[in-house]
C-alpha cells in the first residue's frame, strides 16, 4: 500500500468516552419523519387515530433508496404534519403520543433467512439506513450483481465528541457477530476488515474476540487522524484499495457498513426488532450531564436535554452529528432521526463564528485535504457557474470532510462552496443524461 | 418558537488559525533582525521602520476608506510589507523616500490588485526593486555605527575574499540594509517561522543551498568565500520572509523546491555577471512571476484516479 492518506488531528472532546449507555424513558410525544433516508421520502399507512405499538410499520419502503419506518413506541397517531427539515425540504411528520407503556408489537418476530434473497429482505425490513450519519439504506449496499470481496465494518469513530459507536461495539458485540456471521455466509464472503481507532480498548478487545471466531475476519487498528472514518479513507487505509471517482465501493469489491448498523442488522436477524431506538451521545459544553443514551427515533431534542439535566448555559447552536460534518439544527423540537449518532449542544466558545477575509493563498486547504483537491479552484469553478470545471477540480470527489475550512485561517467558506458545487455538477449531469 | 440557534454549515469547529495570527507571528520572527538593525546602524534606521510601517498602514486604511472597502488594516499584513520594507532599505535611506516606498509597495502593488491575497508580487520586495530603480540613494548602503569600511560585504568580496570576517557577517557588523546583515538573528526568526509551522523548510532551504552550491561552483569551490557570500546580502532575509510570502509562492512543497532553486540560480546570475551586485529581490521577483505555472505545474494529484 501506498502512504497514507492525509488526516488531521483534531481534539477528541469525547467526554462521554468509557460510559455505558442509558435507555431513555418512552417521551410524551414522537414524531416520526418520513424521509430518513437519502432517497424519496416514504407515505405514511397510519392515520390520526390508529393504534401503534414498538415495531408496528407506520411506512412501507417505496424502492427508490427508501427505507421503512416503524414506530418506536406504543400509543396512538395524533398528527400528520408537514414540516420543513434542515436541508428545506418539506417532509410528512408522524406525531405519536405514548401510552408510556412501550407495549412492543404482537407481530415482530425472528425473520427466517434461508438464502441471500431472504437476507437483504430482511435488512430492508430491518429498516436499516447507514448510522453514521449518511442515511444510506443499508439493504441497496447489497444489490449489486458484483462479487462482495471484502466485507468493511467502520468502528472508526473519527469525530470529535461521538462515542456512541464505540459504546455500541462494547455493548453490542454479540449482535454484530450475528450480522457478521450471517452476511458472511449467504453472500460467500472471504475477507471481513472492522477498522478501528486507536484507543478505543474496551471495544478494541471486544471486537477482537468477535474476530477471533470469525474466518477470514481481523481487526485493522488505525491512528486516530481525522477523517479516518470517511468510506474511501477507510477502505484505502483497510484494504489498500482505490476507489475511483464517480465509482461505489463495490465496484472494486467491497461493502462498508457502519458497526452500529451492523449491530442494528444482528438485532433484527435475532428478535425481529426493527430500527426504533438510536444509542446516541449528548455532548458539548451546554449540556449539563453528557451521556450516551438510547432514545426512541422522533423524541424532540428538548426532551433528550431535558434527560440529560438540561442546559449549563444557553447553546449557541445545536448539532445533529459531529461537529466537522454535523448539520445545525434550527430549534429543539427537531426529532432524533434514524442516522442521529451524536447531538451536541455547543458553547459559542466551542463553535466557530468564522469572519471571511481574502484568501491568502496559505495552501493549508489542499495541504489538509485527504483527497488532495484544491478547494479554492472549486470555488472559482462555482462562481463562473463551470460545471465542468468543477468536475475537473475534484467537487465530485470532495466528502465534505472539512479539513480544508477547519484550517482555513482567512476562514474561507470552503466546504459550503463544495456543496454547492456538488449540486452545479449533480444538476449539469442530470440535464446532459437528458440530452 | 424560540429560534434563537444560529445555523451555519459544517464544519462547525475551527483551528483557530486566522491570518491575522500567521502576520503576528511573522512580525515576532522579525523582532530579532529589526533589533539587531537598530543597534548596528542606530537610532535613524527606526525612522526608517516607523515611517515605512506608519505610511503603509495609513495607506491600506485611507485606499479602504477611499474606495468603500472593509478596513483590513486589523489583518497586520499591512504592517509586516511596512516593516520588511524598511528592513530591506538602508539606513541613511531620505525618510521621504522611504515614504514613498512604502506608498507604492501598498497603493500600486497591493490595493489595487485587490488587497491582500491578491497581489501578484511581494509588495516588499516590489518597492525595494521599484526604489533601487527610482532613487540614487539605494545604490549607496549604510555602515555600521562603528565601521570604518566603505563598501557592502558583496563589494568587498569581491576584491579580496578576505575583507569581511565571518564573525561580522553572522553578526551583522558590515554595511548594508537595516534588516539584512545579522544573520543570527534572521535565522533565530527563520526558525520561529519553522516551528510556529508558519512555513515549511522547502524554499528557505532551496533557496540558500542553491545559491551556496552555485557560488561554490563559480568560485572554483572555495568553501569559506562561498559561505561568506551567502551571508552577505540580502539572502537570509530573502529567503525565509519574502520568498515564503504565501501569496506569491507555490503551495506544494515539489513546486516550493522548485521556486527556491529557481530564486537561488537566478540570484546567482545576477551577483556573478550582472550590473547590480545583489540580485535576491529580482530573482524573487522574477520567481513571483512564474509562480502560477509553478503552481499549476506542481499541484497534487488527486485521490481516486481525477484524470490528468
Amino acid at each position: 500500500m501506498a502512504s497514507k492518506l492525509r488526516g488531521i488531528k483534531l481534539k477528541s472532546r469525547k467526554t462521554t468516552e468509557g460510559m455505558h449507555s442509558v435507555k431513555m424513558p418512552a417521551p410524551k410525544t414522537v414524531t416520526i419523519p418520513m424521509s430518513m433516508h437519502i432517497g424519496k421520502p416514504v407515505t405514511p399507512i397510519v392515520k390520526v387515530g390508529s393504534e401503534v405499538k414498538v415495531g408496528t410499520l407506520i411506512a412501507e419502503d417505496t424502492n427508490n433508496l427508501s427505507s421503512p419506518v416503524y414506530s418506536s413506541v406504543s400509543g396512538k397517531v395524533t398528527k400528520l404534519t408537514d414540516v420543513t427539515i434542515s436541508n428545506g425540504n418539506v417532509v410528512q411528520m408522524v406525531v405519536i403520543e405514548s401510552d408510556g407503556e412501550m407495549t412492543i408489537d404482537e407481530n415482530i418476530k425472528k425473520p427466517e433467512i434461508n438464502s441471500k434473497e431472504d437476507l437483504v429482505t430482511a435488512i430492508k425490513n430491518s429498516g436499516m439506513v447507514g448510522l453514521g450519519g449518511a442515511g444510506f439504506p443499508t439493504y441497496a449496499k447489497f444489490t449489486s450483481d458484483k462479487p462482495v470481496e471484502t466485507l468493511i465494518i467502520n468502528g472508526a469513530e473519527c469525530e470529535p465528541y461521538i462515542t456512541s459507536d464505540t459504546a455500541t461495539m462494547v455493548e453490542k458485540s454479540d449482535d454484530i457477530k450475528t450480522a457478521i456471521e450471517t452476511i458472511v455466509k449467504y453472500f460467500n464472503i472471504k475477507e471481513v476488515v472492522l477498522g478501528i481507532e486507536k484507543g478505543s480498548d474496551e471495544a478494541q478487545k471486544k471486537m477482537e474476540e468477535v474476530a477471533s471466531a470469525i474466518q477470514g475476519m481481523k481487526v485493522k487498528v488505525l491512528p486516530p487522524i481525522y477523517p479516518q472514518g470517511g468510506e474511501k479513507v477507510l477502505i484505502y487505509h483497510t484494504t489498500g484499495k482505490v476507489v475511483p471517482t464517480g465509482s461505489l465501493p463495490i465496484d472494486v469489491g467491497c461493502v462498508v457498513i457502519n458497526c452500529s448498523t451492523m449491530a442494528g442488522i444482528g438485532n433484527f436477524i435475532k428478535t425481529g426488532m426493527p430500527l426504533v431506538e438510536r444509542c446516541i451521545t449528548v455532548d458539548g459544553a451546554s449540556v449539563k450531564e453528557p451521556k450516551i443514551i438510547v432514545a426512541p427515533i422522533g423524541t424532540q431534542l428538548k426532551d433528550v436535554f431535558e434527560f440529560c439535566g438540561g442546559f449549563n448555559e444557553e447553546p449557541f447552536s445545536v448539532l445533529y452529528g459531529g461537529p466537522m460534518m454535523g448539520v445545525a439544527v434550527p430549534d429543539l423540537t427537531a426529532p432524533v432521526l434514524k442516522q442521529t449518532n451524536a447531538i451536541l449542544a455547543l458553547t459559542e466558545k466551542e463553535t466557530a463564528v468564522p469572519k471571511e477575509t481574502n484568501c491568502i493563498r496559505c495552501g493549508a486547504c489542499v495541504t489538509n485535504c485527504p483527497f488532495g483537491i484544491t478547494p479554492p479552484a472549486i470555488t472559482k469553478a462555482y462562481k463562473n457557474k463551470d460545471a465542468e470545471a468543477a468536475i475537473k477540480a475534484g467537487a465530485e470527489l470532495c466528502m465534505l470532510c472539512g479539513c480544508c475550512s477547519y484550517n482555513c485561517p482567512a476562514n474561507r467558506p470552503l466546504v459550503q462552496t463544495n456543496k454547492l458545487a456538488k449540486e452545479l455538477v449533480r444538476e449539469f449531469k442530470m440535464k446532459e443524461a437528458n440530452k | 418558537m424560540e429560534n434563537k440557534l444560529h445555523i451555519s454549515v459544517s464544519p462547525h469547529i475551527h483551528s483557530k488559525r486566522s491570518t491575522q495570527k500567521i502576520m503576528l507571528d511573522v512580525l515576532i520572527a522579525l523582532l530579532p533582525a529589526t533589533i539587531a538593525g537598530v543597534v548596528i546602524f542606530g537610532i535613524t534606521s527606526l525612522a526608517v521602520v516607523a515611517v515605512c510601517v506608519g505610511v503603509a498602514v495609513l495607506s491600506e486604511f485611507l485606499f479602504n476608506v477611499i474606495v468603500k472597502k472593509q478596513q483590513t488594516i486589523s489583518d497586520l499584513s499591512a504592517i509586516v510589507t511596512g516593516l520588511l520594507l524598511a528592513l530591506n532599505l538602508p539606513a541613511n535611506v531620505p525618510l521621504w523616500q522611504a515614504a514613498v516606498g512604502s506608498l507604492f509597495a501598498i497603493i500600486i502593488v497591493k490595493c489595487i490588485f485587490g488587497g491582500i491575497g491578491r497581489n501578484v508580487v511581494n509588495p516588499a520586495i516590489t518597492a525595494r526593486v521599484f526604489m533601487l530603480v527610482a532613487f540614487s540613494s539605494m545604490t549607496k548602503a549604510a555602515f555600521p555605527l562603528d565601521s570604518t569600511a566603505g563598501a557592502t560585504p558583496l563589494a568587498l568580496l569581491a576584491e579580496d575574499k578576505n575583507a569581511v570576517s565571518l564573525q561580522d557577517l553572522l553578526l551583522g557588523n558590515v554595511g548594508g540594509a537595516i534588516g539584512e546583515t545579522c544573520a543570527v538573528a534572521l535565522l533565530i526568526g527563520g526558525i520561529y517561522l519553522l516551528v510556529k509551522k508558519v512555513i515549511t523548510w522547502h524554499i528557505p532551504v532551496a533557496f540558500i543551498a542553491t545559491t551556496f552550491i552555485f557560488t561554490l561552483a563559480v568560485h572554483e569551490f572555495d568553501f569559506m568565500l562561498a559561505l561568506s557570500l551567502v551571508l552577505s546580502g540580502g539572502l537570509i532575509l530573502g529567503a525565509f520572509f519574502m520568498a515564503t510570502d504565501y501569496v506569491t509562492s507555490p503551495t506544494t512543497p515539489l513546486g516550493k523546491l522548485i521556486f527556491g532553486i529557481g530564486a537561488g540560480l537566478i540570484t546567482v546570475l545576477i551577483r556573478e555577471w550582472g550590473i547590480y551586485p545583489e540580485g535576491v529581490s529580482f530573482a524573487i521577483l522574477i520567481m513571483n512571476i512564474l509562480n502560477p505555472y509553478i503552481d499549476s505545474l506542481t499541484a497534487r494529484k488527486m485521490f481516486g484516479g481525477a484524470k490528468k
